[in-house]
């Protein structure tokens, strides 16, 4: 006898329980539904911003105007209002200005206990500053009186943007334009709230810094901006946890995420995406637009993309870097899991402009069920470019029979110079693999999971240790109960 | 340890074993031969439990810790947790997954079921280490992914090492020796043997009587079409090597 053909395994569906989805009841301070001129002033006037920030809000959204929302991704869904969504929501705090924790809605406090994110002073993460945002507005952060004393500024962007309005000035829209594509528009004309990030020239910043985005109130949308520097030679790595509650409603979420990596500094900018991505039947789940785009501007800099994207209903979102200073490094490492009638667009472009610029993209797709998962990646070397290299490798594993994994990669070559390597595979997870695990005491669910974290090792092992243990989970959780 | 009545099974349809019976007691080694075609291989695969492997009649019935459960009810992992292994005649390919992570998790899984505490990974190292030892294989093994990029050898060699982590009371190796240089038939032997005790029992199945001058069988049994044709000592072994299997099947 010999060994049957491999087969795939049967008909299976990757439906974990959603343990992020309940609600927080707070008292929040909310606009009606509905986007114009006059909510734009009403969020810029809510801040207490400086003139510059509303002019700058308000050109966003005279462009934006006059944009059209993009729709070529591989999928389609039904048209967004934009008229029915709300473009603020906070929850209320005892104060204007909470100075402490105990200023702000303990229900707050508790929902990100909840999540495993506690903000306590006594309570919170060793080795992780946290700034936990809820809706539209930062309620915490984290070790902001250690990171002080070296000259790291980590605090909301809403602060940064009164206490330090020269530096935000100066980089806001420095890599993504208010004017860079139809969401990031919209977002410069509304974003609420988000982190900013400073680290000094030569400093190594001793701990993760993270931001955790929480959706929260119905109908709202959230547009969160994150502003990230870090000066000659300093290094950060920060991280982002997305979850929102089980609405059946689509909600928005539009994200800007700008990092500016000078000389000799290096960025490393890790996401655990796990928004609500609707019920089996496709309905509800947040649309997650997102523009990130990282910007090697000094000599010798690096910046590193690495996303866990297993949440949203859509996903729509390329992590970028713009190669400008020679020597520069640009890396994307990407796990995407869709399942149900989860749709997932996502890739990243990488633009070697400066000379001897190297990028790595390694981006592996997972799809089951009835779910669509496409890679979309450029490449582009552009005439200065010298000695430029790149290597890409976009995996693709199906389970089950009825979803599609497609690759998109462009590469557009201007210098002769340039060395490119390009691999791509697609696999099934075969019922002989399962077998063979099986037979050696391990579980069905216990099998697929080790299958597909060997198959996403390559970007596991680069994010930072809890990350990593939390993504493995995540992929658990979300392949639960997956087969038969 | 081991009864199986009347066997039927099936493989996509098509009827493979046809009424096979087999006893195996605690302490012994039965060695099953057969031309091509013959079932050897659907024998081990129902024993392990492959999905694809229909049992259509008859029982397989185990003996565990005092009791008897008819292994065709069992799902695969129950079957390896009671202490059934099935060495791979083809040993499957998990990318990107170490050997160390594989080989522990299979026996963590196997101490939780039995109660035991689990083993640390540090602990586990330096087990593992002395089971290779055994085998003859190098450090670097434990760093590569489970079976890929392995010679034909090495997966052999891992299947049995697999056996000596995981201990089992029933062993089917399923045609360990093809594929084999005698260097390495010699290696794979000696860890077998090093297994062998009177509380565990094995089923090697082979082609060859090679591998039986290395592992001494107590029973030979002949497999043809679906049944055991003729069971004898290890002398039976050698008259086929010399015979063929003709003259039994008429």
């Amino acid at each position: 006898m010999t060994d049957m053909p491999q087969k795939t395994i049967p008909e299976s569906s990757l439906t974990g329980e959603y343990k992020y989805g309940f609600s927080t009841d707070v008292d929040t301070d909310t606009l009606p539904k509905g986007l114009s001129e006059e909510v734009v002033r009403i969020i810029s006037q809510k801040k207490g911003e400086p003139d510059f920030m509303l002019g700058w809000r308000l050109n966003a959204y005279q462009h934006w105007l006059r944009m059209a929302e993009p729709h070529w991704p591989n999928f389609s869904y039904e048209p967004i209002d934009y008229q029915d969504i709300r473009y603020y929501s906070a929850p209320k705090k005892r104060t204007d200005t909470p100075k402490s924790l105990d200023e702000v809605d303990q229900e707050v406090v508790k929902t990100f206990e909840r999540l495993g994110i506690p903000l306590s002073e006594q309570k919170r993460l060793a080795g992780v500053a946290v700034d936990a945002v809820f809706d539209s507005v930062s309620v915490g952060t984290t070790h902001q009186k250690e990171l002080e004393k070296m000259g790291i500024i980590f605090c909301p962007i809403s602060e940064a943007v009164l206490k330090h309005p020269q530096l935000v000035q100066k980089y806001l829209g420095s890599v993504v334009s208010y004017n860079d594509n139809f969401f990031a528009a919209l977002n410069s004309a509304v974003f609420t709230d988000g982190s900013f990030c400073y680290i000094p020239p030569g400093v190594r910043c001793p701990v993760e810094l993270s931001t955790y985005f929480r959706i929260n109130a119905k109908e709202t949308g959230q547009f969160e901006r994150t502003l990230l520097i870090a000066d000659k030679g300093a290094y950060v790595s920060y991280l982002e946890g997305c979850t929102a509650p089980i609405r059946d409603e689509n909600q928005l979420h539009a994200a800007v995420v700008e990092l500016v990596a000078l000389e000799g500094a290096e960025i490393k900018y890790s996401t655990v995406q796990n928004w609500y991505a609707g019920d089996k039947d496709g309905r509800g789940g947040i649309f997650n637009f997102v523009t990130k785009r990282g910007k090697c501007l000094g000599r010798n800099s690096k910046i590193s993309w690495t996303q866990v994207e297993a949440g949203s209903a859509i996903t729509w979102k390329y992590p970028s870097c713009l190669l400008i200073g020679d020597n520069s490094v640009g890396e994307f490492y990407s796990v995407a899991l869709t399942n149900n009638h989860m749709k997932a667009d996502t890739g990243t472009k990488m633009i070697h402009i400066g000379k001897n610029t190297r990028s790595t993209i390694v981006s592996k797709g997972i799809s089951s069920d009835y779910s669509n998962n496409n890679y979309r990646g450029l490449v582009r070397i552009m005439p200065g470019a010298e000695n430029a290299r790149n290597f890409s490798q976009c995996d693709s594993m199906l389970i089950g029979n009825n979803c599609k994994a497609n690759t998109f990669p462009s590469i557009e070559i201007k210098n002769n110079t340039a060395t490119m390597e390009h691999e791509a595979t697609t696999s099934r997870i075969s019922a002989e693999q399962v077998f063979y695990l099986q037979s050696r005491g391990l579980t069905k669910e216990e099998a697929i999971s080790l299958v597909i974290n060997g198959f996403c090792k390559e970007v596991f092992k680069t994010l930072p240790l809890e990350f990593a243990v939390e993504a493995v989970k995540l992929l658990e959780m979300k392949l639960e109960g997956s087969v038969g | 340890m081991l009864n199986i009545k009347d066997l039927y099974a099936s493989v996509e349809g098509s009827q493979i074993l046809k009424g096979l019976n087999l006893s195996v007691k605690a302490g012994e080694v039965h060695a099953i031969m057969g031309p091509n075609g013959s079932g050897k291989s659907t024998l081990s695969k129902i024993i392990a439990g492959h999905p694809q492997y229909t049992v259509d009649s008859g029982t397989v019935e185990y003996e565990a810790a005092g009791r008897v459960v008819n292994l065709c009810e069992l799902e695969p992992e129950a079957r390896a947790k009671e202490g059934v292994f099935l060495a791979f005649q083809y040993p499957v390919e998990i990318p990107g997954v170490p050997m160390s992570l594989f080989l522990r998790s299979a026996y963590n899984a196997v101490c939780r079921h039995h109660g035991v505490e689990e083993m640390d990974p540090l602990d586990f190292d330096q087990f593992l280490h002395e089971k290779m030892k055994v085998l003859e294989m190098d450090d670097k093994y434990i760093d590569r992914a489970v079976n890929v990029d392995f010679s034909g050898g090495e997966k052999k060699r891992n299947e049995i090492l697999q056996m000596a982590v995981l201990n089992p009371r029933l062993a089917v190796l399923d045609e360990t020796d093809s594929g084999l240089d005698i260097d390495s038939m010699k290696i794979v032997a000696g860890g077998v043997n090093k297994l062998r005790t009177k509380k565990n029992a094995m089923i090697v199945i082979t082609h060859y009587q090679r591998l039986l001058n290395y592992i001494q069988p107590d029973v030979v049994h002949v497999l043809h079409a679906g049944r055991i044709i003729k069971s004898g000592g290890k002398e039976l072994a050698l008259e086929v090597e010399g015979k063929g299997y003709d003259w039994l099947i008429k």
